[in-house]
């Protein structure tokens, strides 16, 4: 295979990892982030349980794409983690408060503590989600390079786009953690949280709308992709989807529950389905730059015989993640109760 | 105040790494061993039967799910650390050290995360064979992520393998000579069983404060009539008239999570010291430089003596107020009684690590914490002997001061180490200063002052909750509910499904 054909995989893979990252870490943050809205601390618990025994798989796949980005990418590692440092740092601490609030509501002395993990639990889920979305949109809008490094300023990240990238990313999240508890909860929880799933895909559609409204404006090769034909006929069935798949969300989130596993499940995976488009959306505008405006995959690359020995084993390996990653979630499937566990 | 007296941003830079990381590894080095420990337990239970041991499995699950969601989580900002903080060396070493960390991922990362969910929660829900299973792949999963680090960090040490590149990057030659370097088998070895000797200072130490509590309370209520009252610290649930028959199993499984530590103590401790002495005789063969201030040698000398203390002082190239005997210096690191050892002088000063005395200090402090758990295995063998093991107060309170004997350990080895490499990042090929990222002091002093808090703020919760759950005695069936049918007749098959008085995690009932 030559250079530049594993480059391109490797960028294929990291893509994938990210993608899947961004949707099953997406719901657990967005449980964090609507946990809140849930009244009775019954409720709480129950919607901290449907992911306790995944969340940590999930955030495994934010380490293989920092890895994996380090590992085959190199000068995008090193350019993009000091240009995104400080959000980045603030993510990181976010996910700290999480990950340990997990384990330490449920062994709460007191009502009290426990309210205040939860609340560790919801802002760290929150604070990371903004800054992932941060990040994301000012990745977006480029980076200021100079030889192998990153030349910008301090505060270059934080702009009126990368903000509302951020409150779209939270709106995404949202949305996916409340259809997941649509999925896997019942009764008044259940209500709820199709409510609740109504509220976020109202404000992600609208965000959706604007970010692809303002996106093409941002960079020349950007707009070229967006608006010279015939580029525009790879990515016009991008919008026509989302529409599609925005009015199948609203079918299936009108209540009340007919209890067929059918309806439940499926808001959760059209919710799947924007993300991926939005997503899909976005490599396409980016392609293939990996840190715009200036470098392309290529020029990121790791020597070929770094990239050629990692492919060899994630060749193997992540079908056999993937495939006892499906089968945890297997094993846990059905309705979460409140009630006993192993604490 | 004059702008010079500030930390550099390269100091801060290297402050944060090392704070960040030594706080990561303080939960590794614990929960390698509590893995193997807890698959061997499980082990012990499904070979004899003994509730015993399930209750111990259970007990020290809990402590394992708090810990290990510290180490993942301190553990994610490592793997960003390398590109926010030192992005120059990622840039050059990221076609080596990448892949490497990248087989990490896959190979562990994701084995134990996967597994973690079904040890914890999948008593219920997999025949017990399974769950075993699932037991073993998450230990063999911290032994695979030590492999993979230890390669990486040890190729910064010894780099082999390895060619350079039009741009100054590392380049792979020798995929092989690159994994197994050559300081690699060494700290791979030495690593590992320090984790597992540090946690069988803390199960030991558990174990000997519920011995003492329990002591206490039997010759208490063994006396008059009076009421032996609830004990502090102990759990809510604990009966506080509790008589002493009811107290009998739990002494039981006191000794028994003791009776192993003193083992692992007695067989691994001695071993640690001979792994370590031929991790020494490696690093002397390709860190010369950092052997010299370890031992606080600045003349090259035949015959050097072994410097027990002193106070190694960098301004006037020699260590001050030695405590030496003489010759042993070069019996132990020559194996002949007037071998050469080279002294700090014999390098430029440009090449010597940066700061002598912390190599120094920290190496004597891992050595002497060593020492002391050799000790300790060699009594417990003698206490062992005369039938004495389980009721020698003095040496119940000794085991429970070594509780942290082995977290100091792997810190000041750690240190001893790294500090040992400066002023280098790869050894001998890329320095320190020519590796960090392009990031001003004051946003590096702004995140290393957050972390600093958010460390203290939420790994101190963390560990106050491991002391109350230490504080618990390990009890007949043990679990969070009270209320679980029992689990002597039906093993841990059919789940508790009972709801508990407090909201828990569910096991989650299938549709
Ligand atoms: C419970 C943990 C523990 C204990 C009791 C010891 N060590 Fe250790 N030591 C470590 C845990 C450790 C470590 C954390 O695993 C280090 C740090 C990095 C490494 O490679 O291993 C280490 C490093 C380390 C080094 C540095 C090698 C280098 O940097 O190149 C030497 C020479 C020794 N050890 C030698 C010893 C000796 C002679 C001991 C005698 C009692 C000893 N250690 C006890
Ligand atoms: C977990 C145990 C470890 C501890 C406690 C530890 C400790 C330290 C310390 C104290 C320093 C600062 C040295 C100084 O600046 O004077 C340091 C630096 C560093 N270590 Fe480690 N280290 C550990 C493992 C690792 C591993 C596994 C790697 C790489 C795979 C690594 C890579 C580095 C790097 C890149 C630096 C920064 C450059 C430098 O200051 O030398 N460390 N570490
Ligand atoms: C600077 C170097 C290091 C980096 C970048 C790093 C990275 C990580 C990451 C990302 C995790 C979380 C994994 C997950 O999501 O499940 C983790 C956990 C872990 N690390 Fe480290 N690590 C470093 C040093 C070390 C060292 C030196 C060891 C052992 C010798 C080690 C052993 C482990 C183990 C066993 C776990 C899983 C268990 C636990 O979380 O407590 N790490 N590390």
């Amino acid at each position: 295979m030559s250079a530049e054909l594993i480059a391109t995989v490797w960028a294929a893979i990291i893509a994938i990892a990210i993608f899947l990252y961004v949707c099953m870490d997406g719901f657990d943050l967005g449980i964090g982030i609507l946990l809140p809205a849930l009244e009775k601390e019954e409720d709480r618990g129950t919607a901290i349980n449907s992911v306790a025994p995944v969340w940590d798989g999930n955030e495994t796949w934010l380490v293989m794409g920092g890895a994996g980005l380090y590992a085959v990418f190199p000068l995008a590692y090193a350019v993009i983690l000091p240009a995104l440092y400080m959000p980045l740092i603030l993510m990181l601490l976010a996910l700290i408060f999480r990950g340990v609030a997990f384990e330490m509501r449920f062994r709460a002395p007191t009502e009290g503590t426990r309210r205040g993990w939860d609340r560790a639990f919801t802002g760290g889920s929150l604070v990371a989600a903004l800054m992932q979305g941060l990040a994301l949109g000012a990745l977006v809008q480029g980076i200021e390079v100079e030889g192998r490094a990153y030349a910008g300023g301090w505060w270059d990240w934080l702009t009126p786009f990368s903000v509302f990238t951020a409150l779209a990313l939270v709106a995404g999240y949202g949305l996916l953690g409340a259809c997941w508890l649509v999925w896997k909860t019942e009764g008044t929880l259940q209500e709820t949280a199709r409510g609740l799933a109504r509220r976020c895909a109202v404000l992600l559609l609208a965000a959706i709308a604007v970010v692809s409204a303002v996106m093409p404006f941002l960079l020349p090769a950007f707009r070229a992709r967006w608006f010279d034909f015939p580029a525009i006929l790879t990515a016009l069935p991008v919008p026509v989807l989302v529409v599609v798949l925005g009015w199948l969300l609203f079918r299936d989130l009108r209540g009340p529950s007919d209890g067929t596993p059918a309806q439940e499940a499926r808001p959760f995976l059209w919710a799947l389905g924007l993300f991926f488009l939005a997503y899909t959306g976005l490599g396409i505008t980016m392609w293939p730059m990996m840190v715009p405006p200036g470098i392309t995959l290529w020029e990121a690359a790791a020597p070929r015989d770094s990239q050629l020995f990692l492919l060899v084993g994630a060749a193997v390996l992540i079908p056999v993640v993937l495939a006892y990653t499906g089968y945890v979630y297997w094993l846990f499937r059905g309705k979460v109760k409140a009630g006993a566990g192993y604490h | 105040m004059s702008w010079d007296a500030l930390p550099s941003a390269l100091d801060l830079a290297r402050f944060q790494f090392a704070f960040t990381v030594t706080f990561h590894f303080l939960f590794p080095a614990f929960t390698i061993g509590l893995a193997s420990f807890l698959a061997v337990l499980e082990a012990l239970w499904l070979w004899t039967g003994r509730a015993a041991y399930l209750d111990l499995f259970r007990y020290w699950l809990k402590v394992f799910a708090v810990n290990f969601a510290m180490g993942v989580v301190s553990g994610i900002v490592m793997s960003y650390q390398f590109g926010t903080n030192w992005s120059v060396f990622a840039d050059r070493t990221g076609p080596i050290l990448g892949p490497l960390l990248g087989y990490e991922v896959l190979t562990a990362f994701f084995l134990e995360a996967g597994f973690l969910g079904v040890m914890l929660f999948g008593l219920g829900r997999v025949g017990r064979g399974l769950h075993f299973a699932a037991t073993c792949l998450v230990a063999i999963g911290t032994l695979i992520s030590g492999f993979w680090i230890l390669s990486a960090n040890s190729w910064m040490h010894t780099p082999a393998g390895y060619a350079v590149d039009a741009v100054g990057r590392f380049v792979p030659a020798d995929w092989w000579q690159i994994v197994f370097n050559p300081s690699f088998p060494y700290r791979f070895l030495h690593t590992i069983t320090g984790a597992y000797l540090t946690t069988a200072m803390i199960v030991g130490a558990v174990g000997a404060f519920h011995l003492l509590r329990l002591g206490a309370r039997s010759r208490r209520a063994a006396g008059a009539d009076h009421e032996p009252a609830a004990i502090a610290g102990a759990g809510p649930r604990r009966a506080s008239g509790a008589a002493p028959e009811a107290a009998a199993p739990t002494v039981e499984r006191a000794r028994i999570m003791f009776s192993m530590a003193m083992w692992m103590a007695a067989a691994v401790a001695p071993v640690q010291a001979v792994l370590g002495d031929m991790h020494g005789l490696s690093t002397l063969e390709h860190q010369p430089q950092k052997i010299a201030a370890m031992e606080g040698h600045w003349e090259t000398q035949r015959g050097a003596p072994l410097i027990l203390f002193g106070l190694p002082d960098m301004a006037r190239e020699e260590t001050r107020m030695a405590i030496e005997i003489p010759r042993l210096g070069s019996l132990i690191l020559r194996h002949e009684w007037d071998g050469e050892i080279r002294g700090l002088k014999d390098f430029p000063p440009a090449d010597r690590p940066t700061n002598v005395p912390l190599v120094f200090w920290a190496f004597r402090i891992m050595v002497g914490m060593g020492l002391l758990m050799i000790g300790l295995g060699l009594v417990s063998l003698w206490l062992r002997l005369r039938r004495r093991l389980y009721e020698t107060p003095w040496f119940l309170r000794w085991a429970v001061a070594m509780g942290p004997s082995g977290l100091i350990a792997v810190t000041f080895g750690w240190i001893t180490t790294e500090a040992g490499r400066q002023p280098f990042t790869v050894y001998g090929l890329m320095r320190t200063a020519e590796s960090a990222s392009p990031i001003a002091a004051p946003a590096l002093a702004a995140s290393l002052a957050a972390f600093i808090v958010v460390y203290f703020c939420v790994f101190g919760a963390g560990m106050w909750y491991l002391f109350r759950l230490f504080a618990h005695p390990p009890e007949a069936q043990e679990s969070g509910a009270e209320s679980e049918p029992p689990i002597r007749t039906a093993g841990i098959t059919p789940a508790p499904q009972v709801a508990a008085p407090q909201a828990q995690p569910a096991p989650q009932v299938q549709s």
